[in-house]
Formats: C-alpha cells, structure tokens, sequence
C-alpha cells in the first residue's frame, strides 16, 4: 500500500494490468478459490459416484425412517415404536448438549475453588488442591470414566434394597429415583414472582452503582436481591398455598416406578467429565491470579480496600482477562470429550447416532459427516459466547 | 472412539479413493498378499478369540483358515483384523479385510444396502436372554420393567424393542460400544438381563465372576442366521467363500475327518473323489488348485469337528448341534453336492 501510495504521489504512467500487484493478487485468490471448489466438487462427486457403483446407499432418506430402537434417556418423548432417524438425532443431540453445560458449569465452580486453594496460605488446603489437580491431570480420562462407572455400579446397591435417601427418593445401580416435581395450576405466579425478582434485582444493583459513583453512598444490594429472587417466590408460593406436588418413586418390581430417573451413566459421565476438567481450570485459574501483579494488591491495600473488595475489584477482573481464553478451549475439550460416552453406554449423539443409527443404516458418509458438523456448530457457539464475554472483560482503556 | 471414528473415516476415504480397486478380483489381491485378512470380533470365546499365546481360535476363526488352506494349502496364511460390531461393514466395504468371519447376522437391509453379499451361514442361531439365577425368572415373559444390556449396533437393540413391544412390556435399554463392557456392567448389576445371539450368551457367561449363577432362559425371539460376508461384485470371491462352507459340510456328511482324509483319497465313492480331488476340475472352476477340499480338510477337518472343537459338547460352551447339525440329522446345514 504504502508503495503505491507513493508512485501515485510521483505521478508516474500507470504500470501494465498484469504488473498491478493488487490485480495481480486477485487474480491469484480467485484461481486458489477456483481450485480448491473444484478439487471439493470433484472429491463429493467421486465419493457419491463410487458408493453408487458399490451398491451402498446414500443421501438423507433415512432421517425420515423408523428407527425401531430405544434409548435409556430422552429429554424428549421419544417411542422406538413411532420415533424416526431425525430424532434420534435431536434426542442424542439434547443428550450431549445436556451433558456438556451441566458439566461445565460444575466443573468451573470446581475448578476456581481447587484454583484459589491452590494459592491459599493453609498448607493442608494448599496440599490438598495441588494432589487433586495432579492426580485427576494425569490419568487419562476414559480411566476416570471406568472407575466413576464401575465403582459407583458396585458400591450402590441393588433395586430390591435401594438407599433411601427419604425425601430426595431412592438410590440405586438403576440411578438415582429423584422426586418428580408436579406443578399445579397457581404455580406460574411463583415463576413470575421469580422472573420480577431478577429483573428488579438487575435494575437495583445499576442504579445502585450510578449511584455509589455519584455520591459514594453504598446500597446493601446483595440482600436485596436475596430477598427479591429468593424470599419474594417463597412467600407467594407460601400464599397461593404451595401449588407443587412431588411424584415419588415407589420401590418394586425390577425397579422403582414413578418420579424421574437419572441414569448412572449421566453420573459418572458427569463426575469424571467435571472432575478432570476442573484440574486443569484450576491451574488456569491459578495461573490468572499469579499474572497480577503484586503490587495491586499492595496498592489496593494501600488504598484502605479490605481483602474481599481486593480480590473482588482489583485481582479477579485483571486475572480474568488471562483466564478466558485458555478457559474457552477447556470448555470445548470437555464437549468434545463428552463422546467418550459411548463406552459406557451413555446415549449421547455419538453413540446413538453415529453408533447404532449408522449401523442400522450403514450411510457412514452422510451420518458422520452431520455429527462432525454438529460438534462444530457446538464449538464455535461456545467459543463465541467466550469471546464476547471475553470482549467484556477485557481491560477498558480510558 | 476417536480412534474408532477415525478409522471409519479413513475407510470413507479409502473407499472413496481406491473404490477401482475394491472391485478388482479379490483373489488375485490375495494371492499377491499372500495371505487372507479376515476381520474377526474383537473376542467371542468359541467363535473367535485370542487364546493364551494369542493364537486365534473359534468357529469362525477356523472358516478364515480353512479359505487360506483352499487358496494357499496353508492354513497359517491369514492375517486376522478383530473389528467391533460397529466397525465391521466399514472395514469389508473399504477393502481393509477380504471376508468378515465375525458372527453376523444376515439380514436383508445389510444384504442390499451396505454393498456386501452374505454367502452363506455357518452357524445358526437366534437370539436370548440371561438372567441371575436369584431373580426367580423362568421366563421372558416375566421380564417388564426389566434393564436390558447389550452391545450398539447390533441386530439384537431391533428384535429386544420388537419382542418387548409385541407383547406389551416396559423395558430399558442400556447399550455400550464393546462386548467387554456389557458383560462387565451386567455383571456389576447394572441391568437384570443380559440379551444378545444364545451362542454369544453361552460363551459370555464364561467371563462372568460366577458364570453358575446365572441361567438362559428358553425363549429365543429371534432368527439369527450367522456367516461370513464379503464384497459385492466379485462372484470368483464369493464362490470360494461359499464353497469353503460347502466342502466342509459335504465333507462331515461323507465321513472324510481331518484323520482320515489320506486314505479317503484312495475312497471307491464318487463323491468323496470329486470333492478331494482325484476325479474332475471343480478347483479350476474356482480359480484354485483341484485339492482345495483336501487342503481344507486337512488343515481344520470338517464342519462337525470344528464345531465340536469350538464350541460343541465338550467345550465350555457346551452347546448341542441342534439346528446346525446335517440335514440328514433333523439340521439345517445342508452342503449342495459337488458335482
């Protein structure tokens, strides 16, 4: 640029077409851009040609067909009398999606405890954190899948002598048989009660900050919001005379029936997924807190900010920006790790649809191809969602 | 499993790559090899799996060595590949083995849609329920509300939902990847039934920490006609797949046994002297040498000695002749003639 800008200056006659060097750069991305649309055209076709001179079918008309199979956990209603191909997707889909969020979020609230005990001044919490993190960081996760699942299977006992665990239901090695919550007809006021409550709560805690920033006034703004989230729902679910009902599971037969079952192999997918991830968010979060520099916290101290306001305002946003990033591609790790699920029997997308699907069917092209896309999608709708945060946390330059 | 997957997508490519090559003559791939690979299951006591020293043995096992014998007059010239029930069809189709010889299942999908033929069955069977004996179940019409364990991909998660559904009853389905695995959750009480070919029940019972207390329930609920498969598209192949079966069998229905088949070349009967050989070209016909039968015989024997030895009544197996024996014995195995 800066050299065109230059014999343009000058004014000298204007070079041939062919010698532009930004035509000239053009021309090469298109004739790369031709190339490559080529060689991927010519690569499906080739594919599709040989399948079908193989005799193996292809395309998607098996997403409408019966797929005649059950599946031992469903977020959805899902019959293998009537249920197709397509849902079975969506099914082991939710599955794995379900999987992943609820272990993320357990194993970062694991991973900043394990972390920030890493850096405590008790030797015994000290201790303790840093044998976590080396133990679950150096096994290989499919181990920790093994022992969660067949440790747990051997220790619960059987359906006939389920643990009662009174009134969160039974346990057993069928799962957890957990009280199903029934809603009755008043208890869409509680739900509202609660919505109204974070909104205001949202509200109170910006025109409180407006406010401190204004006139250095404080607004207990923390026990407000308890009281608006927590205690305003409990008390109109207390006046509208507790519209909820718990379905229990009965013990019996060869398991218990009624309530709602969480399978062992959610458990101990979720256990080991969280557990080892956490050990190495730990270690991010440690690494993010030891980044900030010393002297903030000094200077903090220096300014008369007591220690939870130190950690709160001054360390914790700095650390953030450092733990982000790596933090995103342990969520990602954790999704994607998610289909070692298949070895023990969790039906998550991998082992329902790019399992037993396309076994049923044999179309391995168009299944594995969908799944790949699937894990894709989900990983950069994670990564997205990391990098605005990202973006939000990142140091405002004033 | 990422290795799995992996692999079934290296075989896409592959088979997108090389799909010229997979129709070529198979035994001329062979030949030049100089040995058969023949995809086995990754451990099937009786069918096919790794004994002490790693030497593969098994009903199914034996069938690849007795084609090597055929091709090669050697029954060690095979090489075996132990596949999952979910990696099997992949591998046949992206040529990686020649014949899969790994208890499956003949159906029609599989027949017409994945590219492959199924020749012929080696072993027929269908498919069971164990149970622990404590349960106090006789039947598997006592099993509603039952948790069922089994493996993915596998025709048995079709007929478990059919047999449930037709007769009204509640089920829950947990199926894992590997034959290893179930066994290990069934026998760590995740589920109460066990489902998969009866044959199969038998030989995983001996994995179990205490295979007597558990039993297999009379009920078979379904057909499950067991034998090699290979690629479409070349007929030669299949021939020698087919006819491996068919010599073994004519071969027990003739008297000829592994002990005898020397002095049975010298045999006056017709019959014995087209199969081993000494009168006719069937082996040409096939594009093998005209003792082809003699060399299978030789190398594993008959069909009835490699049953008996695999998995027959004095194997810890123990399982009877039944539906297998000749056809001339109330069985269905039925050798066409050679001739």
């Amino acid at each position: 640029m800066a050299l065109q800008d230059v014999s343009q200056d000058v004014g000298q006659p204007k070079v041939a077409l062919f010698n532009d060097p930004k035509i000239r750069g053009w021309v090469y991305q298109i004739v790369l851009l031709v190339v490559i649309i080529y060689l991927v055209v010519v690569g499906v076709q080739n594919m599709f040609a040989n399948l079908a001179a193989q005799n193996i079918a292809s395309g998607f008309g098996f997403i409408g067909r019966n797929a005649g199979f059950a599946i031992s956990q469903s977020l959805l209603e899902y019959s293998q009398a009537e249920s197709s191909y397509g849902k079975v997707y969506v099914v082991g889909l939710l599955n794995t999606v379900s999987i992943a969020f609820i272990g993320i979020l357990l194993a970062t609230v694991l991973g900043f405890l394990i972390g920030i005990a890493r850096l405590s001044h008790n030797f015994i919490v000290r201790g303790v954190a840093t044998v976590y993190v080396e133990i679950f960081r150096n096994i290989p996760l499919l181990l920790h899948i093994f022992i969660w699942y067949f440790g747990v299977l051997r220790l619960l006992p059987h359906p006939r002598n389920s643990g009662d665990l009174g009134w969160l239901g039974l346990l057993n090695n069928r799962g957890w048989f957990a009280p199903k919550p029934l809603p009755q007809e008043l208890f869409f006021i509680t739900a509202i009660a609660f919505v109204i409550g974070i909104i205001v709560t949202i509200f109170i805690s910006r025109w409180s900050r407006q406010r401190q920033a204004k006139t250095g006034q404080q607004f207990p703004v923390f026990w407000t919001g308890v009281g608006l989230i927590l205690g305003m729902p409990v008390l109109v679910f207390l006046v509208t005379g507790t519209p909820l009902e718990f379905d229990y599971p009965v013990a019996g037969g060869f398991r218990p029936s009624g309530g709602m079952t969480i399978i062992p192999e959610f458990i101990a997918m979720l256990l080991a997924l969280s557990s080892y991830t956490a050990a190495f968010i730990a270690e991010i979060v440690r690494a993010g807190i030891m980044a900030v520099n010393k002297g903030q916290t000094e200077a903090a101290h220096a300014l008369g900010l007591r220690h939870g306001p130190t950690l709160r305002l001054v360390i914790i946003p700095q650390a953030m920006r450092v733990i982000i990033p790596p933090l995103t591609s342990q969520y990602l790790n954790l999704t994607k790790n998610s289909s070692l699920a298949v070895a023990i029997a969790y039906p998550d997308l991998v082992s329902v649809f790019a399992g037993t699907a396309l076994n049923q069917t044999g179309q391995a092209v168009e299944i594995l191809g969908v799944t790949m896309l699937t894990y894709l999608a989900l990983s950069l709708l994670t990564a997205a969602f990391m990098n605005w945060y990202n973006a939000k946390m990142a140091l405002v330059e004033r | 499993m990422k290795r799995r997957i992996l692999s079934v997508i290296a075989g896409t490519a592959v088979l997108s790559l090389a799909a010229g090559a997979a129709s070529a003559a198979t035994l001329d791939d062979v030949k030049s090899k100089d040995s058969v690979q023949c995809g086995v299951s990754q451990g099937l006591p009786g069918f096919s799996n790794p004994d002490q020293d790693g030497n593969w043995t098994g009903l199914d096992v034996d069938f690849c060595r007795a084609v090597a014998a055929a091709i090669f007059g050697d029954p060690s010239k095979v090489k075996f590949t132990p596949l999952s029930a979910k990696e099997r069809f992949t591998a046949l189709q992206s040529g990686d083995v020649d014949v899969l010889s790994r208890n499956t299942t003949w159906t029609m999908s599989r027949d017409t849609a994945l590219g492959l033929n199924f020749s012929v069955v080696n072993y027929y069977d269908g498919q069971g329920f164990m149970v622990r004996k404590d349960l106090g179940v006789n039947s598997a019409l006592e099993l509603s509300g039952a948790s069922i364990c089994t493996n993915t991909g596998t025709t048995t998660e079709l007929n478990v939902a059919d047999y449930f559904r037709a007769n009204n009853m509640e089920y829950e389905l947990v199926a894992f990847e590997k034959a290893d695995e179930v066994v290990a959750a069934y026998d760590a009480g995740r589920c109460d039934v066990y489902t998969t070919d009866q044959s199969g029940l038998y030989a995983q019972r001996l994995k179990l920490t205490d295979p007597g207390a558990h039993i297999v329930l009379p009920e078979i609920i379904s057909k499950e006609p067991l034998g090699p498969v290979v690629r479409q598209g070349d007929d030669q192949w299949l021939n020698i797949i087919k006819w491996t079966h068919f010599a073994m069998l004519n071969a027990e229905e003739l008297g000829v046994t592994q002990a005898n088949v020397d002095e049975m070349k010298s045999s006056d009967n017709p019959s014995v002297k087209r199969l081993l050989g000494t009168e006719g070209e069937f082996g040409g016909a096939i594009g093998l040498g005209n003792d082809w039968a003699y060399n299978i015989i030789k190398a594993v024997g008959n069909y009835g000695e490699t049953f008996d030895r695999n998995v027959g009544p004095d194997t810890p197996l123990a399982i009877s002749r039944g539906v297998n024996a000749q056809w001339n014995q109330g069985g269905l195995q039925y050798g066409p003639p050679i001739r």
